[in-house]
């Protein structure tokens, strides 16, 4: 604008490979200088928020997990959490340290296919290939866990869907073991590598307060130095028996968002050893009558059992009228379902707070003034999913 | 005995129709196009665990132009859908599409507004993969059906038939 030249008008997406699904992002260019950037979303809007209005309690679990579907029981957790919260369940322990194990797990897989994808918008393919290697370990302790590579529907109102399997403890064990050292190769491939520092250090920079004014969490808030996490702000889920640091940037930079995810999978580690040493015998649902379906085996022996299970299955559960606000620190951010009970069977009202769409509002001020190489770097540091940002 | 011993070793019979469905078959360029959870699925397929290079198919195609498979991976919005049909409309001919997973094949769990009800409604499909998203095997096995389907095909067919038509709704 300066120079009194015409500007282009640059269409980014929504059919585009970096842009990580269907963003549509409109950039106005002065040459390769970005001088305004919009973005434009809904091309995955897919209603889940008016289709839970519809469906029993129980039967939202499935939907949520195709909101974020790079970390599904995150989003599992986060519903369940809050509808448990409204019906005044205490679940077991051994509960809570299974959804602890596993949430952990999905941020590890989250940030694996975050690098990878990143990289690969950045130059480095081969990084892609490396950690989409690894994904595939943690997609078969889904599989065990639930039957479902990705779309695990794992948790359920008052505990898990089946107790954990008995190999459970030898694969997260060969996650423990093999995830350290590939995640040196990864380090070794990228963290000093002159290119990758090149392309992410002083890109995409955002101040503390640039961050707090957009209201942004998870890494890209943790970058610019604000130290809030929910696992430790507002513990859920037992987090607070844990033992676990949260890394901390300072430039705030795409550079520092990479050393903090790097970072946090470490730290996810250790809360999954913790987790896996800790994990106490008991039931895998807590016991409520006409709430939480009984075990099977009283299913099949008491009448009183079996009714229950008939009725909870077809008629669902009512929930007492009320509301309650639920969040969890997601891999992306603070995930929050804001539940409305009119008293019946079915949701009034299920309002989710995405990470990915309050971050996404970051990409213009990071943007702006940069070059269009730099957009792509800001999208993948930001760490989207489109599915999340339009529901 | 025959008139096949009486042929040369140098000489190969064949017909046309097989060799152009062989060489179309055997370096078939996906469309690198994702939608929803079945794109990450559809990436761990082309990624080293699975390794769709095994059936010559690991050259994505960011452009529609340059590519002449088009796994629709995920749920179609009714945003998306003239986005999706333009892009195929882009394709240069021949052209297959697989529609990958129940969103793509009939809106899966999504009844709703805002989902199209199956993606075979604004352009024509070959082969259906069922799954929520499907495992990567089930992906392979799909590609590996829509290769028969291509050999079955003639370069005369193909002619007469294109270029399809299929009106979409408007919106």
């Amino acid at each position: 604008m300066t120079t009194g030249a015409k500007t282009m008008t640059l269409n980014l997406g929504p059919q585009h490979p970096a842009t990580h699904g269907v963003l549509r992002v409109v950039l106005e260019l002065d040459g390769e200088t970005v001088l305004q950037a919009t973005s434009y979303l809904g091309y995955l809007h897919t209603g889940i928020e008016k289709n839970a209005e519809d469906k029993l309690y129980y039967k939202v679990i499935p939907m949520t997990d195709r909101m974020d579907y790079l970390a599904p029981m995150s989003n599992n957790l986060g519903y369940v959490l809050a509808v448990e919260k409204l019906l005044g369940i205490e679940v077991p322990e051994k509960v809570k340290y299974a959804r602890v194990l596993l949430t952990e797990l999905t941020r590890l897989n989250n940030h694996l296919v975050w690098l990878g994808t990143h990289a690969l918008d950045v130059g480095a393919m081969s990084m892609l290939l490396y950690t989409f290697r690894e994904r595939e370990l943690i997609l078969d302790i889904y599989e065990a866990v639930s039957g479902q590579r990705m779309m695990s529907s794992y948790f359920r109102i008052g505990g898990l869907a089946y107790d954990l399997p008995i190999d459970l403890d030898k694969k997260v064990k060969n996650v423990l073991k093999v995830l350290p050292e590939k995640m040196l190769e990864y380090e070794n491939l990228l963290t000093n590598n002159r290119i990758w520092i090149k392309r992410l250090t002083g890109v995409g920079t955002i101040t503390a307060q640039q961050a707090l004014d957009l209201s942004l969490t998870g890494p890209l808030l943790r970058s610019t130095g604000v130290n809030y996490d929910v696992r430790k702000a507002a513990p859920y889920s037992g987090y607070e028996k844990f033992d676990f640091d949260v890394p901390l940037g300072k430039n705030g930079d795409c550079y520092d968002r990479y050393l903090i995810r790097l970072e946090e999978m470490r730290q996810s580690l250790r809360i999954m050893k913790q987790a896996l040493n800790g994990m106490p015998e008991g039931p895998y649902r807590a016991h409520v009558p006409g709430v939480v379906l009984p075990p099977k085996q009283q299913v099949l022996t008491q009448m009183e059992a079996l009714i229950f299970h008939f009725k909870i299955i077809t008629d669902g559960f009512k929930v007492p009228a009320g509301s309650y606000y639920q969040a969890i620190e997601s891999p992306k951010g603070e995930l929050g379902f804001y539940m409305v009970s009119d008293g019946s069977n079915k949701p009034y009202r299920m309002r989710v707070r995405p990470p990915s769409f309050i971050n996404l509002q970051a990409l213009s001020p990071m943007v702006i003034g940069r070059l269009v190489s730099d957009v792509i770097t800001c999208i993948g540091s930001i760490d989207i999913v489109l599915g999340e940002v339009d529901r | 005995m025959g008139l096949e011993e009486n042929i040369p070793d140098s000489i190969i019979l064949t017909t046309v129709d097989y060799v152009v469905n062989w060489s179309r078959k055997s370096s078939m360029w996906p469309f690198g196009f994702g939608l929803a959870c079945c794109a990450i699925e559809m990436i761990a397929t082309f990624a080293a665990h699975f390794d769709l290079a095994r059936f010559g198919m690991e050259v994505m195609r960011p452009s529609p132009r340059q590519a002449d498979l088009m796994i629709v991976a995920g749920r179609v919005s009714n945003k998306m859908a003239p986005v999706v049909k333009r892009l195929y409309d882009q394709m240069p001919n021949p052209k297959w599409v697989i529609s990958m997973g129940a969103c793509a094949s009939c809106g899966g769990i999504f009844n709703n507004y805002a989902i199209l009800q199956g993606v075979d409604r604004i352009i024509p499909v070959d082969i259906y993969i069922p799954g929520c998203p499907p495992r990567p095997e089930q992906l392979i096995d799909g590609i590996v059906r829509l290769h028969k389907k291509v050999m079955t095909e003639s370069v005369k067919d193909k002619r007469e038939t294109q270029p399809q038509r299929i009106v979409s709704k408007k919106g």
